[in-house]
């Protein structure tokens, strides 16, 4: 299958990004170097292009009503402005997908979605849209800027006329930005720094990824790889769909009952509440490496006789700890913050413990 | 990106640069350049007997984990200590402070059957 390019593409080719594949798109995994990056984020700012994820419209009467039949979370809650974080639950005890849901307005609403997932989110809400709201794929019409850093706030003030530092986590608006109308300005991100993510339509990335790093110049601002942007989710234990959750995993065993709601029914609810009322099998830890060593996605967790207890899901040494953390699934009774665990990387077993998340 | 017409490499991009019958070994600027920033040089096979394209320990970048492979048969007699607290040297200097092992070389005309620097750069396209 050809890789799909972000318009950006060539630019990010020029400013000597290493290119990969990834989620079917080619995209920048490193500018510079990783670590470099990382700290850029967590200490100034610095901007990833993420046109890759999926936006679907879900528009008209009955656009609530659907989203609430599908997502986890409690979307009645919205008001115009505010986001979710949410997922789609499958039929069979896993997740579709993990999203956001923006509300617009009344009956108007966005989702955005990992871009591995456009194809299966779209068939996903189509299969259970019974009643007509109107849905369109923009995924191929918008590209997405995430602009993330402590310094984000000053760059972003500078490009439009709303008061940005105001804006509340999980908030958007819709403005002006960098002269360009209808921009989407919303305070999330993947990186636990702060900042924003800016949708501009395609035919205007390139004016609004100018006009960031014009602004950004005097707070050493820098384009940002994927590469950082895994360890940077990392740092915080944010969930990364095909890494921490999937098809298999439940979201009450990932530790997202915050953001499933038994307050309304939807896809699998009430084989969920039975499992948040009987207990999982499994839960999503955080731990970090005691010796030394790095977890890595399937290494297996093992308790102190060596038997399997779980497996390691995503893991990294943290740029900014500088010791090995991950994230993994293990039998419940290994699961209490303080537990040790031992991770087996090659032919060691090495110690670890779990923590609470955040590690930074 | 620089590679060393004195060195021998390997398609595995490490280089080996003979003295007598003793060798260091290290992974070279492109293998550098694509793992990224090194996080971590796990190498335990000290007083170990290899052969060749044996594995004789772990690169870790941020993002990956690369085995690394003995270009020639030979006895592993030290790991560079100074990879411990700067496993970063492997990408600021591959070839000289971020050596990685040295070895007792089994049969020093093994590194004939290696590749030169032009070869090397053949293969990896520079």
């Amino acid at each position: 299958m050809e890789l799909k390019k972000v318009v950006l593409n060539d630019l990010h080719a020029a400013l000597g990004a290493k290119m990969v594949s990834f989620a079917g798109f080619n995209m920048p995994v490193r500018y510079s170097s990783d670590i470099e990056e990382h700290k850029c984020v967590r200490e100034a700012v610095g901007v990833f292009d993420v046109s890759h994820m999926g936006e679907f419209s879900v528009k008209g009467p009955g656009a609530l009503d659907l989203i609430q039949r599908i997502v986890s979370n409690d979307a009645a809650k919205l008001f115009d402005g505010k986001i979710q974080y949410a997922c789609f639950p499958n039929e069979t005890g896993g997740i579709v997908d993990d999203l956001l849901v923006y509300k617009i307005a009344e009956e108007d609403y966005m989702l955005v979605v990992n871009a591995g997932n456009i194809d299966k989110d779209w068939a996903w809400v189509n299969k259970f849209n019974t009643t007509g709201v109107k849905l369109e794929n923009l995924s191929d019409q918008i590209s997405l800027f995430a602009v993330q850093g402590p310094k984000a706030v000053e760059v972003i003030q500078q490009l439009t006329t709303v008061d940005v530092k105001a804006m509340e986590y999980y908030t958007f608006t819709t403005a002006t930005f960098a002269g360009i109308d209808n921009v989407i300005v919303s305070a999330t991100g993947y990186t636990g720094a702060g900042g924003f993510e800016i949708y501009v339509p395609n035919k205007d990335a390139e004016k609004a990824w100018k006009a960031i790093f014009e602004a950004g110049a005097a707070y050493g601002i820098k384009p940002i790889g994927l590469g950082a942007r895994d360890t940077l989710r990392l740092e915080k234990g944010y969930c990364l769909y095909g890494n921490d959750i999937d098809d298999t995993t439940s979201p009450i065993e990932a530790g997202l009952g915050w953001v499933t709601k038994f307050t309304k029914k939807f896809t699998n609810s009430d084989a969920l509440l039975k499992q948040k009322e009987a207990g999982v099998s499994r839960k999503l830890i955080g731990f970090k490496m005691i010796e030394r060593g790095i977890p890595r996605s399937h290494y297996e967790i093992v308790d102190a006789q060596g038997n399997k207890i779980g497996e390691v899901t995503s893991g990294t040494q943290s740029p900014m700890l500088g010791i090995g953390v991950g994230m993994g699934y293990v039998k419940p009774e290994f699961a209490a913050i303080g537990a040790e665990i031992f991770i087996q990387i090659r032919d060691k077993q090495l110690k670890a413990e779990v923590v609470k998340f955040p590690f930074v | 990106m620089n590679f060393p017409s004195e060195l021998n490499y390997t398609k595995e991009h490490e280089w080996i640069r003979l003295e007598g019958d003793t060798a260091y070994v290290g992974v070279t600027d492109f293998a550098q350049k694509e793992l990224g920033d090194i996080v971590y040089v796990d190498i335990t096979s000290t007083g170990n007997d290899l052969g060749a394209d044996e594995i004789f320990g772990t690169v870790e970048a941020v993002k990956t984990v690369s085995d690394l492979f003995l270009p020639i048969a030979g006895k592993v007699l030290e790991v560079n200590p100074l990879l411990e607290a700067k496993p970063d040297l492997v990408n600021s200097d591959p070839y000289g402070d971020g050596w990685m092992i040295k070895l007792k070389v089994a049969n020093p005309a093994d590194v004939a059957g290696l590749l030169s620097m032009e070869a090397y750069t053949k293969l990896i396209g520079v």
